[in-house]
């Protein structure tokens, strides 16, 4: 059973990523998580100032139900089920990474140049995170999905609204680090 | 009863996410430098296996645990949305290295730094639905 405390290989979680997609076709419903962030706007109020946030947002209970499991599953990953969670990424994008200023690279899950609850009082840090997160959100809900609506759930049904969300994806992605990344660290 | 399943899925969920590395900053970074199969396993053996799975369900009728018919809903054959939405997003997933699932999950491992993330995400959505109208779908 040793093999469950250390990262699992992409053949073991790939697949696991379908049975759960499987999983909620199976109790009727869908895999997407980025509607949850519409729920919470709706649950905020945000009806009052868009029409888009107008639903009954109880017929996604279910949906916030899974995101509360997500949080618990994290909290059993990481400390239950983990000895180490330093990722062991390519040592060539270790040194590169290091190169940019981010010495955590390859001794840490996350970096902490950029995660650190020290590093919340720099303005620079703070505007990342935030501008990263206020794209994520405004992309996932412009394009109708994210990794797991559309990625996942929308190619496996393949769908073709699908495969050019996830070409955007890739396409925003390699902008902000091989364009982006250079100009801000 | 459904409560709990629904909550045991988004564990399995969670446990997947972090174990799989697909919540590390680091492993969206690796992938968008192409200088790791890892992520494109995941993906890609996720979405060859979801194939699989739906067309077993399409082609011989598999109905829900609960006796009802699974559908499908075609999205909308227009592309602006989601090359434009979708780029968008592509830039803040490498930007803060966290798509919406994995934001979660970072929460129960204890990165309060993320909550910052998923804040700024709740944000962001709220924008789209006072934005919508003027947008190009």
């Amino acid at each position: 059973m040793n093999w469950i405390y250390e990262p699992w290989p992409w053949y073991v979680s790939g697949p696991m990523i379908a049975f759960i997609m499987f999983l909620l076709l199976m109790v009727g419903k869908n895999f997407g998580m980025s509607a949850n962030l519409r729920t919470m706007c709706t649950i905020c109020g945000a009806g009052n100032k868009a029409e888009f946030f107008k639903f009954d947002w109880k017929s996604q209970r279910w949906n916030l139900i899974v995101v509360l499991g997500t949080v618990i599953g994290g909290f059993i990953a990481s400390h239950l089920l983990s000895m180490e969670t330093a990722v062991a990424i390519n040592p060539e994008t270790v040194a590169d990474l290091q190169s940019l200023g981010f010495d955590s690279a390859g001794g840490a899950y996350l970096p902490t140049e950029l995660f650190d609850l020290n590093t919340l009082t720099n303005f620079k840090t703070l505007t990342l995170l935030s501008v990263g997160g206020l794209l994520v959100g405004f992309g996932a809900r412009y394009a109708g999905g994210c990794t797991s609506g559309h990625a996942i759930s929308g190619l496996s049904d393949l769908q073709l609204p699908s495969l050019i969300a996830v070409i955007g994806f890739f396409i925003g992605g390699l902008i902000m680090i091989h364009f982006i990344f250079p100009l801000i660290f | 009863m459904r409560t709990v399943i629904y909550l045991l899925i988004g564990i399995l969920f969670g446990i997947v996410m972090m174990k799989s590395e697909a919540a590390s900053w680091f492993r969206i970074y690796e992938m968008f430098n192409f200088e790791s199969f890892h992520m494109y396993g995941i993906i890609g053996s996720a979405v060859l296996v979801g194939v699989i799975l739906v067309q077993l369900i399409k082609r011989l009728e598999i109905k829900s645990f609960y006796g009802e018919s699974i559908d499908f809903s075609p999205k909308d054959n227009v592309f602006k949305r989601y090359m434009f939405g979708g780029l968008l997003f592509g830039l803040g997933w490498a930007l803060a290295g966290a798509c919406p699932g994995p934001m979660f999950t970072l929460v129960g491992a204890g990165y309060a730094a993320i909550l910052i993330v998923i804040f700024a995400a709740i944000l962001g959505t709220f924008l789209y639905g006072l934005l919508r109208d003027k947008l190009p779908h």
